[in-house]
């Protein structure tokens, strides 16, 4: 494809934060014919991975760390994009168009791309810590982590959410045991609807989770420097051997703010991923971002969000047209189940299940009227790929026929 | 080594060596092969690593299960020798597979 004039492919362009999205986007710009320098900054000590398996399959052993890596080292030597790991970035100067690393090195830019992710949200209680009390965000965080389950090992997980479920699942595949302590009356509470969190608890139930529902954190207990157990507001103490805390993400917004970009829930971002300043991108789930179908913003955490977004920046860098936008989904891997979700619930205002949930085989709409806004499906590839189609389409579905599992979902979609 | 050949939507080609035991996907996404973007890394849950696989190949790519003919079955340009990448495993057998890429991710 064909640049247009206003497109300099030999611009300079820094990524900062080595993330999925920050790698995607310099793999995406070389994708898209720019030959300008690619300087790629992450404060961890390795390249782009993946962290969706961190909590799965990497964690049961089932893929090893090469295994994660987006791309090869030989890779970004070959496509000269230069990696900065271990790279702390300081301020960024929009004036000047460069960012200070915190050695003091200014690097230069023409367009800046912000993939500075987000941070695991700690508990700001007594024993927070206490050697043990592990988040699960990072490689060296699930290192830890892996470290601490085996047969027979206990682990308390504080959070009911994606992060603390899947964990709990590998740790029942890995012969430990597992308690889960959600402050809320059900697990993924804000993020799934109440069948689903009935659907789940029960299955991990079934495999040996237990959960402490309602409940308050008051603190972790230890000894020797080490954690032995969480104590509860109501004074009982759970033992484990590793305490994981799951309670969601923080964006890292700080950099953007100190430099004046506009920041509310993350950094502020339109449909092709700029920010306030044209020449400076944000991506991935660090952005704030316009979600067209549902007429608001918001923050997605999710690898679908972060490649969508890197494909905008690198699309306006190189003046390559826009990628048609895309549906929100997430997916979640526990046990011999699959989870998939497609769109967000917003102003819905009734769901309907379809196919049998005693079964594990199941999917929830939620509608507002006759528009599919988002599905959550359950071992069921066909309602997720269809639900998805409905959400993009924007047309009015039977409520009859979707109810009805015997009414294909080509059927109910067409 | 099995030498695998991913040609794009619009003609490109990419001859890559990938390693038994990696997936068709991997060789792709590891060499940066365009259209193939497996936005779920492999967990077959997302269909955006959609091939066609030459009708020479498809003997030895082996049998879709029940969840990679789903997801396929609402993919788009789908045709009978359709796969899911990911969900081909190389080996040594697959050295020369030539596979291409569907119009919807070009």
């Amino acid at each position: 494809m064909n640049a247009p004039v206003s497109a300099d492919l030999n611009a300079r362009v820094v990524i900062v934060g080595a993330g999925h999205a920050g790698g995607s986007a310099a793999a995406f710009l070389r994708q898209y014919g720019h030959t300008g320098k690619i300087v790629l900054i992450g404060d961890e000590p390795l390249l782009p991975y993946q962290r969706p398996p961190l909590s799965k399959a990497w964690l049961k052993g089932e893929a090893d760390a090469d295994s994660l890596q987006l791309k090869p080292s030989s890779w970004y030597e070959e496509a000269g994009v230069f990696l900065r790991l271990g790279g702390v970035v300081a301020s960024i100067n929009r004036g000047a168009k460069t960012v200070t690393l915190a050695s003091g090195e200014d690097i230069p830019y023409d367009h800046l791309i912000l993939a500075t992710g987000a941070r695991a949200r700690a508990l700001p209680i007594p024993g927070a810590d206490l050697s043990g009390v592990l988040a699960l965000r990072t490689a060296a965080d699930a290192e830890a982590l892996k470290g601490a389950l085996g047969p027979g090992k206990k682990l308390a997980v504080v959070g009911g959410g994606y992060v603390g479920l899947e964990a709990a699942a590998s740790t029942i595949a890995l012969g430990g045991h597992a308690t889960i302590i959600e402050r809320e009356s059900r697990v993924l509470a804000r993020v799934a609807c109440e069948t689903l969190s009935t659907f789940f608890q029960d299955y991990h139930g079934a495999r040996g989770v237990t959960f402490v529902l309602n409940a308050g954190v008051e603190g972790f207990e230890g000894s020797d420097g080490h954690v032995t157990g969480v104590r509860l507001a109501d004074g009982s103490v759970i033992a484990c051997d590793a305490a994981l805390v799951g309670v969601g993400a923080h964006p890292n917004v700080e950099l953007a703010q100190d430099a004046g970009l506009e920041c509310t829930g993350g950094i502020v971002v339109d449909i092709e991923a700029r920010t306030s300043d044209p020449h400076v991108f944000a991506i991935g789930d660090v952005t704030h971002r316009p979600l067209p179908i549902y007429e608001r913003q918001f923050r997605l955490e999710s690898v679908p969000n972060a490649l969508e977004q890197a494909k905008q920046a690198a699309a306006v860098i190189t003046g390559r047209a826009m990628p048609p936008h895309e549906i929100p989904w997430f997916w979640s891997d526990q046990y011999d189940l699959k989870l998939q979700i497609a769109g967000l619930p917003f102003d819905a205002d009734r769901q309907v299940v379809r196919g049998d949930v005693a079964a594990a085989k199941f999917a929830v709409f939620h509608l507002k009227g006759d528009l599919v806004q988002a599905v959550e499906a359950v071992n069921a590839p066909p309602e997720f790929m269809a639900g998805k189609q409905l959400i993009a389409k924007r047309t009015p579905v039977s409520i009859e026929k979707l109810a009805d599992p015997t009414i294909s979902m080509k059927e109910v979609a067409a | 080594m099995a030498k695998i050949t991913y040609i794009e939507h619009d003609g490109t080609d990419h001859v890559i060596d990938v390693k038994p035991g990696l997936t068709v996907m991997e060789g792709a996404v590891k060499n940066n092969v365009p259209g193939i973007d497996a936005d779920c890394g492999g967990a077959c849950a997302c269909a955006t690593c959609h091939v066609y696989v030459d009708d020479a190949w498809a003997g030895k790519t082996g049998e879709k299960s029940a969840m990679e003919e789903s997801m396929l079955d609402f993919a788009e340009n789908v045709e009978p020798n359709s796969r899911l990448s990911c969900q081909i495993k190389v080996t040594d057998a697959l050295d020369g597979l030539v596979v291409r890429l569907p119009e919807s991710q070009h």
